[in-house]
């Protein structure tokens, strides 16, 4: 992965406690999985960011070289890469989303 | 396109595994939702989990017989906790 790419996601992930890089953008997603990512985190009511990696082929490329992750959505939680869809899912179910929500918005 | 047999069979010489429920999304043999159990996830985050299976299942993922995969994995301990 270029370094440029490298360094454009890593200041994304650093600077936003909750960041999400999924296609489309969180009111016009262009896929399931990522829509349903989004609509968990509103649930909680958490401001997060977002990218659309289908505006950016190398940030499309790049984030998964990045987390060593297959799939977008890809959702990053105050500089940690939490999981895609299915973990976010589940975490969410299990009832392990929340804190760690909280204590990423108290940071 | 892939069959369950086969995905069984390929997630099985990877890793033990205790069940995989295969469940075909749109009939279209391509989009899966598995349910994995497996010894090799006991003490493992979800996210480690989910990449031993994504592993296991590199090949099919990457010549696209598998389009899009869903998963739901546990160890033995916490399928048991769920009483199922």
């Amino acid at each position: 992965m270029a370094e440029d790419v490298k360094d454009r996601i890593d200041e994304k992930v650093k600077n936003n406690k909750v960041m999400v890089f999924m296609k489309g953008t969180p009111d016009f997603p262009q896929c399931g999985f990522s829509a349903h990512t989004v609509e968990i985190l509103r649930s909680y009511g958490v401001q997060f960011a977002s990218e659309d990696v289908l505006a950016d082929p190398a940030i499309r490329d790049g984030i998964k070289r990045y987390s060593n992750w297959p799939t977008i959505p890809q959702v990053y939680i105050d500089g940690k890469f939490v999981g895609g869809c299915d973990i976010v899912h589940e975490l969410h179910e299990r009832g392990e989303l929340e804190p760690l929500l909280k204590s990423a918005s108290e940071k | 396109m892939i069959s369950p047999e086969e995905i069984k069979e390929t997630l099985g010489k990877a890793i033990p595994v205790t069940l995989v429920e295969t469940q075909d999304l749109t009939g279209g043999g391509d989009h899966w939702q598995l349910i994995v159990v497996s010894p090799a996830f006991e003490g493992k985050g979800l996210i480690e989990q989910h990449r031993l299976v994504n592993e296991a299942l590199k090949e099919p993922l990457g010549d696209q017989r598998i389009h899009a995969l869903s998963l739901k994995t546990f160890s033995p301990a916490q399928w048991d906790k769920l009483g199922a």
